[in-house]
């Protein structure tokens, strides 16, 4: 897993509430086999039409939204199944941080595991958000994961929470498996004594 | 203070590992033992292939097991027209179980069929255990007094290699539902009354304890039926406490412990109930006399209504957001706000799915049919049973005969169009009565709009060929 340290980029917005990992990742996509490549279906539905080309309706095929790594969304963003392609598929697509009011609690988790950041962040901020980016749509944010703040392009500056051991994994881009496999001699005595 | 049902399954499973420098790095975080790993063919083989990049093994194959559900057809089973890219994944979860050790019922086993219907069938799922599966409903085992929750697929692999989960404690909800149910209320209708009136995040980051004399009465299908959909109101997983019905499902199923160690385990499971002073971090009551058959309108599960209510319209939101989303799913759904479902008409109807598709669902649509036809304007009503055992059973009751008879197409086990990943899908724009957990937008098919309703109102529906009261054909 790659670490994330720090991250600027302009915000590609998605003001839709509940999203939902089928539509991040519609299930014809799934049959892969593969951890990669699931970038280009991301969104499939909204970002194409029914014969196949681009909506140019939507925020993300815009050009000046192209090339962004953040994505702006609104409050329960990844419900739904816990399929991890949908996280597979924002990373390879390009997105490294996901805003939102709130996040569904295993698309959330599922994050992590890959490397997104995914930022919660009071409501009022995120739609301060939403709005800067209409007036300024290629204004550039920058993120510390570090220092937990993300300044805006006038200047101003938001911190959020995030979950002190997330926090280090992301930094470090450590694999959660080593570390739960130091505690194997525990986990060994728990068998012994376990019923099942 | 006395223990919740889930403080006391969470509390055995929690792995000492407090000798160890690096414990302090998990804060309040937990290693939580996993006694029971279901595997299905989407969402694992890139946990497999992670296994064997980093040269891990599976830690307990005995304690992993494995299906075909997702994607399998539901008829011509071993038709080599199958679409490639399903068999690669089929064959890939083969290759993988084999070299892994792992034990498998493959579409030829006779005991395949969907993992939430064949855990509690085959006597894995049992009360007290954890139970993960890289699936969201996994919730539906909590129905037997299991903690169980679905995984993503990085977690999958963590499971296979240490039979472990770094895990946060979820907040606790209890659900209690007041007084029993009219004639023609369905576990489906409780469940569904519930999300609609928490919303699709209400229960995020909780536990569900279902309670109260309504789910004391439900049988063991109806039970697994509302824990099934507890992830649809966000909740990391739904329970609800065994007692002798639980014992009686369970008892002589083929991986259910036998002589002594049955005794043993029940022991245990006695206990497994929350005590009288236990607090929990929040408590609902459900009013039951009170709850109609339920429909979905919208593209999400809490866009629910009785069947005799209006369809909402986007003046009568309390916010911005909520007016949008409302208008955007009637759009989506090409509804007319002020309309009651009774007026719409359907031109599919699916049975199945790990939510409807036990024993008992069967015997519920069935029942409706009385020896009348599907309606002419319905193209097609798919009964998909949640698992070869369940179809065997069905033969024998001599349900599929009055299903065919009516016009309905039997078909053979598997997820079918619940997701559509195999062939059963519906085409853009057609309208569907579905025994279901999810009406997102393209859920069943791109452009498909998904009612959800129980088993005996998506059967009245295929035979009116629209939705129908239930309770005025009982
Ligand atoms: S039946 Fe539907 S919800 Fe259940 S496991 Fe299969 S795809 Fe998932």
């Amino acid at each position: 897993m790659k670490p994330f340290t720090k991250l600027e980029s302009n915000i590609c917005p998605l003001d839709i509430a509940n999203i939902d990992t089928d539509q991040i990742i519609p299930k014809q996509f799934l049959k892969r086999i593969e951890r990669t490549g699931f970038g280009q279906y991301l969104f499939y539905d909204w970002r194409f039409n029914a014969d196949g080309v681009e909506n140019t309706e939507f925020n993300m095929n815009k050009p000046e939204f192209r090339n962004a790594k953040i994505l702006l969304a609104s409050e329960n963003f990844g419900c739904g199944s816990s399929r991890e392609h949908a996280p597979w598929a924002l990373l390879d697509y390009g997105f490294e941080v996901i805003i939102a009011p709130s996040f569904a609690d295993i698309f959330f988790n599922n994050c992590f595991q890959n490397g997104i950041l995914p930022i919660a962040l009071p409501d009022e901020k995120v739609k301060e958000l939403f709005e800067k980016v209409k007036t300024a749509p290629e204004a550039k944010i920058k993120i510390d994961l570090e220092n937990q703040k993300i300044a805006v392009s006038d200047g101003g500056e938001i911190s959020f929470d995030i979950d002190k051991n997330r926090k280090e994994k992301l930094l470090k881009g450590i694999d959660d498996i080593g570390f739960t496999l130091q505690f194997l001699s525990s986990i060994e005595s728990f068998e012994k004594q376990h019923l099942f | 203070m006395g223990k919740t049902l889930f403080d006391k399954v969470w509390e055995k499973h929690i792995v000492d590992i407090s000798t160890h420098t690096e414990a302090s790095f998990l804060q309040d975080k937990k290693l939580l033992y996993i006694d029971l790993h279901l595997l299905h063919e989407v969402t694992s083989p890139q946990a497999f292939e992670g296994l064997r990049l980093t040269n891990r093994k599976v830690r307990r194959a005995d304690k992993t097991f494995a299906t075909m559900d997702h994607n399998v057809p539901t008829k011509n089973r071993n038709n080599p027209d199958l679409d490639p890219i399903s068999i690669k994944q089929m064959n890939y979860l083969k290759t993988n179980c084999e070299e892994f050790g792992v034990t498998l019922f493959d579409i030829n086993s006779k005991d395949n069929g969907i993992v939430h219907v064949i855990g509690p069938e085959l006597g894995l799922t049992l009360p007290g255990k954890t139970i993960v599966c890289g699936d969201s409903h996994t919730s539906t085992h909590g129905a037997f007094g299991a903690l169980a929750f679905g995984i993503g697929t990085s977690e999958v692999e963590h499971v296979l290699a240490t039979q472990c989960l770094i895990q946060s404690r979820p907040k606790t909800m209890r659900v209690n539902f007041k007084g029993g149910p009219a004639p023609g209320i369905t576990a489906k209708d409780l469940v569904l009354a519930l999300i609609g009136k928490l919303g699709t995040a209400g229960a995020t980051g909780y536990v569900l304890e279902y309670a109260g004399e309504a789910i004391k009465n439900l049988s063991m299908e109806g039970r697994m039926t509302v824990c099934n959909m507890s992830i649809e109101a966000g909740a990391r997983a739904g329970m609800i406490a065994p007692d002798e019905k639980t014992f009686e499902y369970i008892k002589d199923t083929r991986y259910a412990p036998k002589g002594e160690k049955w005794d043993e385990a029940m022991k245990w499971w006695q206990t497994l109930k929350t005590d009288d002073d236990a607090v929990f971090d929040k408590e609902i009551e459900v009013d039951v006399p009170t709850i109609s058959p339920q429909v979905t309108w919208g593209t999400s599960p809490d866009m629910v209504i009785d069947i005799s209510a209006k369809i909402p319209s986007p003046a009568e939101a309390k916010s911005e957001a909520e007016k949008n989303s409302i208008a955007r799913a009637l759009e989506y759904m090409n509804l007319e706000a002020g309309k009651t479902m009774a007026d719409v008409k359907i031109d599919k109807v699916f049975i199945g799915s790990c939510t409807n598709s036990r024993i008992e669902d069967l015997r519920e649509a069935a029942a409706v049919i009385k020896r009348r036809k599907k309606a002419e304007s319905v193209k097609q009503v798919l009964i998909v049973p949640g698992s070869y055992n369940i179809k065997e059973q069905a033969e024998k009751e001599g349900l599929d005969k009055i299903f065919t008879e009516a016009g309905f197409e039997w078909r053979e086990p598997g997820c079918s169009m619940c997701l559509a990943m195999n062939d059963d899908v519906l085409e853009p724009g057609e309208r569907c009565a579905s025994t279901s957990n999810r009406n997102f937008e393209g859920r069943q098919g791109k452009q498909s709009r998904t009612h959800l309703v129980s088993a005996p109102m998506a059967a009245a529906a295929a035979i009116h060929g629209h939705f129908v009261d239930i309770r005025n054909e009982i």
